[in-house]
């Protein structure tokens, strides 16, 4: 049969592995393209003045301050009350906890926070922290929304970490007469921190460019100064983007793709840092 | 004179594996104890018992005394740190922490709160001393323990436990990834130190336990067979099941 | 000095363990809040009306089904791009592309994840949708397609990392087996890394769709925004509006308390939990395929 047909089982597979290359280089052309095309038509709008200043005449023209500081704030929050709580949370699952329907349902507790839309969390922000602990549309109430949503991603990034850490370091330190937490802070936490702390850089970029979560608990369109005090609404590079590229009218295009990529780079530049931490890592690891 | 006697120790695992049942023991002080057998024979967990090792894994029961100095060590309100400090372990894989040899070395006394410097790096020029060891590793204290050889790292670790001065040394199979030049040099440091201190070991070979054995003790499946002085049990052994282990018709 | 040590390892020891179950108790907050703002609407909305097929609340129309049929309509079509897509470049990179590649194709696919929903959204209505109106011939170019050609270009690096994980897993030993008996690569791939690999896979594209439910920018960018009863095929070259697109568009506008409300609440509520049941039967499916295939594979 394969006779008739002239084709045989190594031109089947050169052909699937053809469509397959294709396939890849379709997922991953897009991202490329993407960063190569806001940075060729966003670049001509960054100056220091568009870095630097103040927006005026409706955001139209003149800077971007203010969204860059406020993402830095919010960014700033979310590690808060992310970073401690996350890696606390995953030295439990990975140096304490047994397994039991306890620790079973933590880890579904934080596969499903993974799984909420973010608009939800934004509710859930709003619900909590804007409306029942009265802080208001603030950096605090944004943040503390932020860092519940980051959670699971430094819970789970910080847990594999720990979890990498070979086991006979655990047993030849406790034969020495180390207790478990002693264990944990001189040998296996030193020894995760690269992996927890690019899970903890991935984390935060995540949050650094989310909307939805911050449209009602911390987000402004428009302030005149920057924000004074964590209970003060702030602008962020996200909803600014939002803002001006849907609802104000004749919006110079320069003005968005530049605000678009200044976002993109403060995303990127943390990716790099976390890849950079990661490789070094790798090369530098006694074990 | 007995250092620790096992009293009627039985041990079982969660998952079903390797137990200890019945087992009466004495350990000789300042001497070579050698425990020997086949795989699963309980050797490890009676070794994990003594240093409370065990207590980190999944144990189902356990019942029975180890008196040492006359006390027992399974008793819950034992000072577990004091002990882990008094009775060294040699793990089979020579396991070194990712720091330098000295930091590898004090890592036990800083653990105790010793911080002079004085004393931290006697007691690495001792212990390294004792492990034949010294002479070899003393320009590089601070490079990383990882880029000695293997033999060096067993000797580092048997170092590291006589840092914290114990009165036991526990060793679990210590040459059995070692070639004959430093396995002999481990043997040979051993013999030193049964002078000062009381040494359990389990060799990864009968020839080894023959070589070095003061006393010796085969465990086959959890239960101790036969137990005897010097190299009794390798030249004139009474039970059926050790002279068929010795001359290697199993296992 | 040993008794001091005793007391802060235990103050640590607790504080540690309290964090740990800090998880459920999130959880259990965010579904208590959204519960109590939004079980009033079953008091102010007749069943009726709330299942209806018309959402325009200024006139008190609070019909939820265009939202649900928009947001199915736009995960379906995101699923349509993002499976074939995810699990092909995840058989790529793993099975296929030498080591090199695997070091460039791995970061670049995290990228995309790490792209922020705005900025695909944006240049989904400077570029794609205007392509869009132009290529098909369509009144405009925000429609149910453009949003699923984005939602499925977010959903595809979920599905490869954590395809890619589970193909990577299988034991070299299948492969090996496999070869032995004179398969080709691409035969073993289908035949047997695949299938072994399977509950990983199928656990990337559930937590991939989940990602395409639960994205709000892009949708509510790109998606027209007409909460239409979406029915039919045509439907996807029209607008529609998504649940999350609702909530993040009407939110802002509305009064507290008021029954518009509570109505976005229970949008909130109701996307809750489909996540919660999508990640719930995400994990136990790992958990059963994985106990058969050590059964029949072992």
């Amino acid at each position: 049969m394969n006779r008739i047909l002239a084709i045989n089982r190594y031109q089947i597979q050169r052909l699937g592995f053809g469509l397959l290359t294709l396939i890849a280089l379709l997922t991953v052309v897009p991202i490329v393209g993407v960063v190569v095309f806001i940075t060729l038509k966003g670049a001509p709008a960054i100056s220091q003045e568009f870095l630097l200043g103040f927006p005026r005449d409706g955001m139209r023209a003149g800077g971007i301050l203010p969204a860059i500081v406020g993402t830095i704030y919010l960014t700033i929050g979310t590690a808060i009350f992310s970073v401690p709580l996350g890696i606390a949370a995953a030295i439990y699952l990975s140096e304490y906890a047994s397994d039991n329907i306890w620790t079973r349902t933590i880890r579904i507790a934080i596969i499903n926070l993974a799984g909420i839309p973010s608009v939800v969390y934004g509710l859930f922000g709003l619900g909590l922290f804007v409306l029942f602990l009265n802080f208001g549309t603030s950096i605090l109430a944004a943040s503390l929304t932020l860092a519940i949503m980051t959670l699971p991603v430094i819970i789970s990034t910080t847990e594999e970490s720990l979890r990498a850490v070979p086991q006979a370091f655990r047993t030849v330190s406790i034969s020495l007469g180390a207790t478990r937490w002693q264990t944990i802070r001189r040998i296996v936490l030193q020894e995760a921190l690269p992996g927890i702390l690019t899970g903890v850089i991935l984390g935060l970029e995540r949050a650094a460019g989310e909307t939805a979560p911050i449209l009602f608990t911390g987000a402004a369109f428009f302030l005149p100064r920057l924000p004074s005090s964590p209970l003060n609404a702030t602008m962020a590079l996200p909803y600014h983007l939002f803002v001006i590229s849907t609802q104000v009218p004749e919006m110079p295009i320069k003005v968005q793709y530049g605000t678009a990529l200044v976002l993109l780079i403060f995303v990127l530049t943390m990716n790099l840092i976390a890849t950079i931490i990661r490789s070094r890592a790798r090369a530098k690891r006694q074990w | 004179m007995d250092k620790i006697i096992v009293e009627n120790l039985s041990l079982q695992y969660a998952d079903g594996t390797e137990s200890l049942q019945g087992i009466n023991l004495g350990i000789k002080e300042r001497a070579v104890n050698v425990l020997f057998g086949p795989a699963g024979g309980g050797k490890s967990t009676l070794l994990r018992c003594i240093n409370r090792l065990n207590d980190l894994t999944d144990v189902k029961s356990s019942s029975g005394r180890i008196l040492l100095d006359g006390k027992d060590l399974l008793d819950p309100d034992t000072d577990v740190i004091a002990l882990r400090r008094k009775v060294g372990m040699v793990f089979a894989r020579p396991v070194v922490l990712p720091l330098s040899v000295r930091k590898n070395l004090t890592y036990g006394l800083e653990l105790a709160g010793e911080r002079r410097k004085s004393r931290l790096d006697a007691a690495v020029e001792r212990s390294l001393t004792l492990a034949a060891l010294w002479e070899e590793v003393k320009e590089r204290l601070d490079e990383p323990a990882v880029s000695l050889s293997g033999g060096q790292q067993q000797r580092l670790c048997l170092a590291r436990s006589l840092a914290l001065q114990p009165e036991i040394i526990l060793l679990d199979e210590p040459t059995s990834g070692l070639d004959p030049i430093s396995t002999s040099k481990v043997e040979a440091a051993l013999q030193e130190l049964k002078k000062n201190y009381t040494i359990v070991l389990v060799p990864h070979s009968v020839q080894q336990a023959a070589r070095t054995a003061d006393t010796a003790a085969f465990f086959l499946q959890g239960e101790l067979i036969e137990f005897g002085e010097g190299k009794r049990l390798f030249t004139a052994p009474r039970q059926k099941q050790t002279e068929d282990y010795v001359t290697g018709r199993f296992g | 000095m040993e008794k001091s040590l005793n007391f802060r390892e235990f103050i640590i020891t607790r504080l540690i363990k309290l964090c740990g179950y800090s998880a459920i108790v999130f959880v259990a907050l965010i579904f208590i809040f959204l519960m109590k703002e939004g079980i009033p609407t079953f008091q102010e909305v007749e069943p009726g009306m709330l299942f209806s097929a018309r959402w325009y609340p200024i006139e008190a129309y609070f019909g939820i089904l265009p939202l649900i049929t928009g947001t199915i309509m736009v995960t379906l079509g995101a699923a349509l791009f993002a499976i074939p897509l995810g699990i092909g470049a995840a058989i790529y990179i793993s099975e296929i592309s030498p080591r090199w590649m695997r070091e460039i194709l791995k970061p670049l696919v995290e990228l995309l994840g790490g792209l922020p929903s705005v900025v695909l959204g944006f240049l989904g209505i400077l570029i794609l949708s205007p392509f869009l109106r132009g290529f098909l011939n369509l009144p405009t170019g925000l429609t149910a397609l453009a949003g699923s050609m984005l939602l499925g270009g977010i959903a595809v690096p979920t599905i490869v990392s954590v395809a890619e994980d589970a193909l990577d897993a299988v034991p070299r030993a299948y492969r090996e087996g496999a070869w032995a008996l004179g398969a080709t690569r691409w035969q073993t791939i289908w035949r047997v890394t695949l299938p072994a690999a399977s509950s990983g896979v199928l656990t990337a594209v559930m937590l991939g769709i989940g990602r395409a439910i639960g994205e709000t920018m892009t949708v509510m960018m790109v998606t027209g925004n007409a909460p239409v009863l979406a029915l039919s095929l045509s439907n996807l070259f029209s607008p529609v509006r998504t649940m999350t697109a609702t909530i993040a568009a009407e939110m802002g506008e509305v009064a507290n308390g008021s029954i518009h409300y509570h109505t976005l609440f229970f949008i909130g509520m109701v996307l809750f939990l489909i996540s919660l049941a999508i990640n719930i039967t995400a994990s136990s499916v790992v958990f059963r395929t994985k106990k058969r295939y050590e059964r029949i594979l072992s």
